[in-house]
């Protein structure tokens, strides 16, 4: 296993979307949980192949919304009733309905907010090194092909046996990505 | 049914292109040198830009006085550009948004460059309320701050208070929304370019350089696509109910004022509508524009035209059927002022504007019922620029119309515009159509990994 620290793991090349996804449908059933698949467009399916269930965005996004409400409506309060109070015909200073524009308007942008920083903290970008980028051929992956990387972190990865899974699955190619 | 018909869709994308072949034709503008098109309309563009650009310099040295405004009509062209290109924006929304949500595939091929077309009228849209403030170096005192003016805060019961939070947000908005959808074609620009950049000239190098840092380092994981999906599915739904109360926002304007013409319940829907159609009006014009210049006609196929044809006909009939309900309305109430507004907005001084806008909005887009004219892009084209005319006809007759004769016929008068007004006009269209040939000049105008993704809509299995 000692070998094994030395590469991020092993790639696979694959020509089509439904290959790859087959491909890791089997290396999930083969016991394989530290990977993870490169494609140039969202494939239907795969993220659930690699066993990655749920993201925790739509949460963040509400406690986004929350906050921009409860910012919103303290914005307008704090001036109508306490700092700046302008009595106009008796009427109530913490007149509510004319504060809900703008307490919409806040809900969405903070959520929007959330949604946009979340995404972006979630997926750890900007990433400006990535080990995968070492492998020649990987600048295809944002055009027409379609790589499955096992990482070499997983407890039953092993260059020998994991090269020889990834050649079973009748792949473009197999590299190994430097660290 | 002939043995000939086939079972399967209308393929979005026409000319049998596979997945690499995506990236090179979508990215093609973006490495060949402008032709002749390009610079012909960049050239017409950017003369009117600059045209605007005298013109506002000139009315911000010399003060708001040189607009054709008088003491009974206060708002007349600024506030009509300004709803005007508003409305355009939402087309660009609607269409990443709602169509998103309806799971209307086609829209992959058009959302991009619908999106750039929000975030630039958005930007033409904002410069006429900074300029009717005479003084738009305190254009800052709309924003709520402690400030040292005494406790001197801004009204947060005032419709033209819940604009400025409404278009900061709608524009802060589309911008997040159309930069993260870059994100990926980002990646995909770095990888094209990586090629080139150890050979290649300074300009393709710092083109590299730049495209590197906006991508973010996407590697098209599958986590991550999982990640970006969600956040569309989430900017979608937060953005649809925004598109809506923006255009509300900016109809409460007029809606919460007293002033017959523009008091009615009805406003909110009505100008919803009317943004949608004057909004899909433009779309059709650019993208009619767009594929002749750029060479897109694979993507932006004839099917996209049809389509977008058949949502100007829906919201058209909205926007009639409020003209309408208007007239109707003003007849029932009752209400002497009510009942003359609509009768001197169609027959009085202003009535050929009114004539205009019922022309271009209620009759012309009649024609795109017959599919013999909507496959005939020139007369798809001649229609698109009546449904743009009238709509800013529509919003000239609804401010200027109330306004010039309201209640008291002592301060009745007319209204002309003074050619800085019309300058400026020009000078924000220059500005829109600038930004838009830039645009399609340094980034990909249609969205590369989303048309991958519907690469095989309508072909047979394996046939690809």
């Amino acid at each position: 296993m000692s070998t094994s620290h030395k590469v991020y793991g092993l790639m696979a090349e694959f020509a089509d979307g439904e290959e790859l996804l087959a491909a890791t449908r089997h290396a999930y059933e083969a016991g394989y949980r530290q990977m993870d698949a490169y494609t140039p467009f969202p494939i239907h399916g795969l993220a659930e192949a690699i066993g990655f269930r749920h993201s925790r965005l739509p949460l963040i996004v509400l406690l986004g919304a929350l906050t921009g409400t409860a910012t919103a409506f303290l914005l307008q309060w704090y001036p109508a009733v306490i700092d700046y109070p302008v009595n106009i015909g008796g009427r109530p200073l913490n007149s509510w309905p004319a504060f809900v524009p703008i307490m919409f308007e806040l809900t969405v942008l903070f959520a929007s907010f959330a949604a946009v920083f979340g995404m972006i903290g979630l997926n750890g970008l900007p990433r400006p090194y990535h080990p995968v980028f070492n492998v020649e051929r990987f600048q295809l992956a944002s055009k027409d092909r379609f790589f499955l990387c096992i990482q070499s972190n997983d407890p039953k990865f092993d260059l020998t046996t994991t090269r020889q899974f990834l050649e079973d699955q009748r792949p473009h190619e197999v590299a190994e990505v430097a660290p | 049914m002939s043995s000939a018909f086939s079972v399967l869709r209308q393929p979005l994308v026409e000319g049998d292109r596979t997945v690499a072949q995506v990236t090179s034709d979508i990215a093609a503008p973006l490495e060949r040198r402008a032709g002749l098109m390009w610079w012909a309309t960049f050239t017409a563009a950017f003369s009117m830009l600059m045209l605007g650009m005298i013109a506002i310099t000139y009315q911000v040295a010399t003060g708001i006085g040189t607009w054709g405004l008088n003491r009974t009509v206060g708002w007349a062209f600024d506030i009509t550009n300004f709803v005007f290109w508003i409305g355009i924006g939402h087309a660009g929304t609607a269409i990443s948004a709602f169509l998103f949500l309806l799971r209307q595939r086609w829209r992959t091929s058009i959302s991009r460059a619908a999106e750039a077309m929000t975030i630039f009228a958005v930007m033409c849209a904002g410069i006429f309320p900074l300029i009717h403030m005479g003084r738009p170096w305190f254009a800052y005192w709309v924003l709520p701050y402690p400030n040292t003016r005494g406790p001197l805060w801004v009204n947060f019961r005032s419709p033209l208070l819940w604009d400025v939070f409404a278009i900061s947000t709608y524009f802060t908005i589309s911008a997040c929304f159309w930069y993260l959808g870059l994100v990926p074609d980002l990646a995909a620009l770095r990888d094209r370019f990586a090629l080139w950049a150890k050979t290649g000239s300074l300009g393709v190098r710092i083109r590299y350089r730049i495209y590197s840092i906006l991508s973010l380092g996407w590697n098209g994981s599958a986590k991550t696509w999982n990640g970006y999906e969600s956040l569309y599915l989430l900017m979608a739904g937060l953005a649809t109910p925004l598109v809506v109360s923006v255009h509300s926002i900016v109809s409460f304007d007029f809606a919460t004022s007293i002033l017959p013409g523009w008091h009615t319940t009805i406003f909110p829907p009505y100008f919803v509508a009317g943004a949608l159609f004057s909004g899909f009006g433009m779309v059709l014009t650019l993208m009619l524009i767009a594929r002749k210049v750029v060479h897109m006609e694979n993507y932006i196929t004839r099917g996209h035209i049809d389509a977008m044809c058949k949502i100007v006909i829906a919201t058209g009939g909205m926007v009639a059927f409020a003209y309408i309900t208007e007239i109707f309305i003003a007849w029932q109430s009752g209400n002497l002022y009510e009942r003359f507004a609509f009768a001197n907005r169609a027959f009085g001084p202003f009535g050929w504007a009114y004539r205009i806008m019922v022309f271009c909005n209620v009759f012309a887009p009649q024609l795109l019922w017959i599919r013999k004219i909507r496959n005939n892009l020139l007369a798809v084209f001649i229609l698109s620029i009546f449904v743009n005319i009238g709509m800013w006809f529509e919003r000239f007759v609804i401010i200027v119309t109330s306004l010039h004769r309201d209640f008291l016929p002592s301060s009745w008068a007319h209204y002309t515009p003074s050619l800085v007004e019309i300058a400026t006009l020009i000078g924000s269209f220059g500005l829109f159509f600038t930004a838009f040939l830039l645009f399609c000049r340094v980034l990909p105008m249609i969205c590369i990994s989303e048309v991958k993704g519907v690469l095989n809509y309508g072909r047979r299995n394996g046939e690809h």
